[in-house]
């Protein structure tokens, strides 16, 4: 794992100063909301439906056992016992005061950690593959590009006020975990058939109220101009982004109008420039950082096999255990959706558990997943039944990684100034609905992801199955859309058609299974299916008279 | 009603205006009239409260109730996490939202 430098260190403490500063003013009276929202929100701080809510950034989704520790103790300390996972790679306390904000980023930055960039119109949190440093089919280990353009990014000068918030991810898999391609810029690192490892640049992807899925705007870039390329890339944007409307500022509004070729080219034209100006960071310090992601030190010898006679046991290594390159390893992955829970929820012990665990069972590292999940990256096989044993004991081994009950759902109206209507609730309900009628195991794969308003933070365009809620006329109306997928296939979900209400949205995902089931081929999703054979069937299953309420 | 909400300073925490200050509780809601707006203005500059607003609700035997989903569950708590609401003993008390 990344540690701080020197530089790294005293940036965030001197951040922490600063708050600490900012906020004593806007307590004393010095500065108005006017003046200070914008302090706060630099420093990830915002005000939410019932307190203010703190966003903490995790770096690529990676954290060491230690952080993971004080995550549990702030919420504890300063919250109300839990934390919430988000959707892109963070984690968030809902009940935050102004008063302890100071004191919270202060402990923080004792483990390395900040809440800088989790909002405003800069560049976010880099978000990465969960399985990154671990997976059997990476090409390489995509953080420690995530890492040099985290430093890039982190108060680049040029970039903390772009017509619009920006979010990067980077891949190195041909599996596309990270939902590249839908984000702002999506990075794939690839091998050219000179043999040369470099970067690929999809540029204008996104969710949102205007869904698009990036295009391929440069097939391969070379490392020792990745930042430069990803500088010319923002230039452009920041250019030319529109700053009259918001709605129409994120840079995939630019790359739509601009269009595709005329913004590739003016990208062109810039790297071209900036080559000029020598503003890459030096190979070295890639170099430097490469070496904070060396492997740990895997055991050699170990056996593949595990004893699978406890059933239950059986059922989550099928479901929420991942490949690993090491032999006698495996990715183990702590669903935090059980039956009826709150998706990404987790209690401060719980947290804290999971770092043990981390500690005991996977070199001290965990990753946080755009899912909502935890991962243990680095674990032995023979340590899984242990592992599972007492993560079940904690209520953490549900046995449902992408079926039909691993929902992603955004805080949505419960908690969030922004929705429209409630989305946990309607998670809730379907997570439910699937344990009783025993269904969701033989569905198998099936991403549903539900967002509580247009602005997509629970990824609803990207749901095998998705749902929006919208406000009717002051009452909650759910949308239902098919076809989404956040992978290397990617494709934005349709709406069925007519809305419904909290109770008939379940139904609907109910006959939507229903008609899969019915429909299926062999080795098909349902992603698979739908794609075969289109809208209609499911239509006709969603909208049978019966059925409408909404 | 013209119900006067804000979000208290300190703590974030949502409160009422009462006529004289303000409350943690809904019920406490007085009807603000046309002064809203200048009590807005007033509390803010007192560096009490921040994110005023006027929202519409009604008065009747029940207590008082804000006209729109969202201001309910600013007034009751997540519905989701009924123990964290503002009537963690009343199982009713999420009905009240919807």
């Amino acid at each position: 794992m990344y540690q701080y430098d020197k530089y790294d260190q005293a940036m965030v403490d001197a951040r922490v100063d600063e708050f600490r500063d900012q906020v004593a003013r806007r307590l004393a009276g010095d500065i108005t909301e006017d003046q200070f929202k914008p302090l706060r929100l630099k420093n990830g701080l915002y005000l939410q439906l019932h307190a203010y809510m703190l966003r903490v950034a995790v770096p690529y989704g990676t954290l060491s056992g230690s952080q993971m520790r004080l995550l549990g103790d702030i919420a504890d300390k300063y919250d109300r016992g839990y934390g919430h996972f988000t959707t892109r790679q963070n984690i968030q306390y809902n009940w935050i005061k102004l008063e302890d904000a100071p004191d919270i980023l202060a402990d923080l930055a004792s483990v390395e950690m900040h809440a800088i960039q989790t909002s405003g119109n800069c560049i976010r949190n880099i978000s990465s593959d969960q399985y990154a440093g671990a997976a059997a089919d990476e090409l390489v280990d995509p953080r420690p590009y995530a890492e040099l353009l985290r430093q890039w990014s982190s108060f680049h000068p040029e970039f903390l006020a772009l017509p619009r918030k920006f979010k990067i991810a980077v891949i190195a898999s041909e599996t596309d975990r990270a939902a590249m391609l839908l984000h702002d810029i999506g990075i794939r690192i690839v091998r050219n058939d000179a043999g040369e490892i470099g970067a690929a640049f999809y540029v204008g992807g996104g969710m949102g109220r205007t869904p698009m899925i990036a295009p391929l705007i440069r097939d391969f870039v070379p490392l020792d101009q990745l930042i430069t390329y990803a500088e010319a890339c923002l230039r452009v944007y920041n250019r030319h982004g529109r700053r009259d409307n918001k709605y129409k500022a994120r840079i995939k509004i630019l790359v739509h109008e601009m269009g595709k070729a005329e913004y590739t080219r003016q990208v062109e034209a810039e790297f071209a420039h900036l080559l000029s100006q020598d503003i890459e960071p030096p190979l070295a310090e890639l170099a430097r950082i490469k070496a904070q992601f060396a492997d740990p030190a895997y055991e050699t010898g170990l056996a593949d096999e595990i004893d699978l006679a406890d059933p239950a046991f059986a059922r989550w290594v099928a479901s929420n255990t991942h490949a690993h390159k090491a032999p006698g390893y495996a990715i183990a992955v702590v669903s935090l959706k059980p039956v009826g829970g709150i998706p990404g929820d987790a209690s401060a012990d719980q947290i804290r558990l999971m770092a043990d665990l981390a500690r005991d069972y996977s070199f001290d590292e965990l990753r946080v997943t755009h899912a909502q999940n935890i991962v243990y990256p680095h674990v032995r096989k023979a340590d899984l039944f242990t592992l599972w044993q007492t993560l079940d004991a904690a209520g953490l081994a549900t046995a449902n990684l992408d079926q039909i009950g691993d929902i992603i759902a955004c805080p949505g109206l419960d908690y969030c100034s922004l929705a429209n209507a409630r989305s946990i609730p309607v998670a809730q309900k379907i997570s439910e609905r699937f344990a009783a009628n025993g269904k969701a195991e033989d569905i198998g794969e099936l991403k549903l992801k539900i967002s509580g308003c247009i602005n997509a933070c629970g990824h609803h365009h990207a749901g095998h199955i998705g749902i929006l809620g919208v406000d009717r006329k002051g009452t909650e109306n759910y949308q239902l859309l098919l076809g989404g997928s956040e992978g290397a296939d990617c494709s934005l979900g349709t709406i069925t058609g007519p809305g419904f209400g909290e109770d008939g949205i379940v139904d609907a995902v109910e006959k939507a299974t229903d008609v899969y089931l019915a429909r299926r081929e062999s080795g098909e999703r349902f992603l698979d299916t739908y794609r075969r054979i289109g809208m209609q069937p499911f239509k006709e299953a969603i909208y049978a008279k019966e059925s409408v309420d909404g | 009603m013209k119900i006067v909400t804000a979000s208290d300073l300190r703590t974030g925490a949502v409160v009422w205006w009462t006529g004289s200050d303000w409350s943690l509780h809904v019920e406490d809601a007085a009807d603000a009239g046309d002064h809203a707006d200048a009590i807005i203005a007033r509390e803010q500059g007192a560096q009490k409260v921040c994110d005023g607003q006027v929202i519409e609700g009604t008065r009747d035997e029940n207590g008082v109730r804000p006209a729109h989903i969202k201001d309910r569950i600013r007034a009751l708590g997540p519905t989701v996490r009924p123990d964290l609401t503002l009537k963690p003993a009343d199982p009713d008390a999420g009905n009240w939202v919807i």
